[in-house]
């Protein structure tokens, strides 16, 4: 490549991108640990036991905004990998490979927490049922995304091998959400739903909703450092990260 | 409030395990995945800092 062909407009986006990013991180870190506190006051201290599952339902307070940020992430990490395939963006497949980790997270806990409360109120850890083995292929497929980025050397490559799986594997997750009720299921419906009106009490749905947003904020959060952390090791010796690291 | 004692608070009406396990692991992955992303952020910068300009990169030699 031709010194003169260099695409700057390309080039343009990381370093601006960078400093950006840095300063988002603090106001979603503060958001997340104010509103993860207040979430939990309100769960553990101000809202009632359930009449029917004891104290075991307030595991509904972690488990289901790390559910929904599991699936919310994969359409993220999908979303920005289409954008980097189609237009050969290398920071939105950089946006892609900073989602995962922190979805698979999400999905484990899910699973994790999922299976506690299955024990006390099923009776089971585990039953190989739509949802639970949805979400378990979820997990699959971030695992799978990541390893596959991890094994091809060439990063442009391994961006677009990577993103064609992250997209393919998108329509599990509308199979997840609608698991329950296309199949017969030990697991609950939904208690919130985009068409009626939520069927919680308000003191619970108040905790999980706030719970959930705090998720929001910390997965923000994360992704970001994560994402700088992913430009500078991949344009390490670019003079904008030297800049940005103090060492030109 | 819910609860009159603290151990009543712990105890979870009996479900302390599960309850208990769900939150505790919970903040543990996040504690984690902080620390491992900020050591993985300052290896990242301490590398770049080792680097001379136009050493390792690839417009290097």
């Amino acid at each position: 490549m031709k010194f003169g062909e260099v695409n700057w407009f390309r080039f343009a986006a990381a370093p601006r991108f960078y400093p950006l990013a840095g300063r988002l991180v603090p106001w979603f870190s503060v958001a997340a640990m104010l509103l993860g506190g207040m979430g939990l006051y309100l769960g553990l201290w101000r809202a009632p036991t359930d009449v029917q599952q004891g104290d075991a339902y307030r595991i509904i307070f972690v488990h289901v905004p790390a559910a929904w940020m599991s699936m919310v992430i994969y359409l993220a990490m999908a979303g920005w990998a289409g954008v980097g395939l189609v237009f050969n963006s290398r920071l939105s497949s950089m946006m892609a490979c900073a989602l995962a980790p922190t979805g698979a997270l999400m999905t484990f806990l899910a699973l994790w927490t999922g299976a506690l409360w299955g024990k006390p109120t099923w009776g089971t850890w585990w039953v190989w049922d739509a949802r639970l083995t949805s979400e378990l292929l979820l997990l699959f497929l971030y695992i799978g995304f990541m390893s596959l980025h991890a094994s091809i050397d060439d990063q442009r490559r391994a961006d677009r091998a990577a993103g064609l799986l992250a997209l393919v594997g998108v329509v599990n997750v509308p199979i997840i959400y609608f698991s329950v009720k296309w199949w017969n299921t030990l697991h609950q419906g939904a208690s919130i739903t985009f068409t009626k009106a939520p069927s919680m009490a308000t003191p619970m749905l108040l905790a999980m909703l706030v719970m959930a947003l705090a998720f929001w904020m910390y997965c923000i959060a994360v992704t970001l450092v994560r994402v700088r952390v992913l430009m500078l090791e991949r344009e390490g010796h670019t003079d904008w990260a030297r800049r940005a690291v103090g060492a030109a | 409030m819910t609860w009159t004692t603290w151990s009543d608070f712990w105890a979870m009406g009996g479900y302390g395990l599960y309850v208990w396990g769900s939150l505790g692991v919970c903040a543990l992955a996040l504690i984690v995945e902080v620390m491992l992303l900020d050591h993985r952020r300052r290896a990242s910068f301490q590398r770049i800092r080792n680097t001379e300009a136009g050493d390792g990169g690839e417009f290097g030699s």
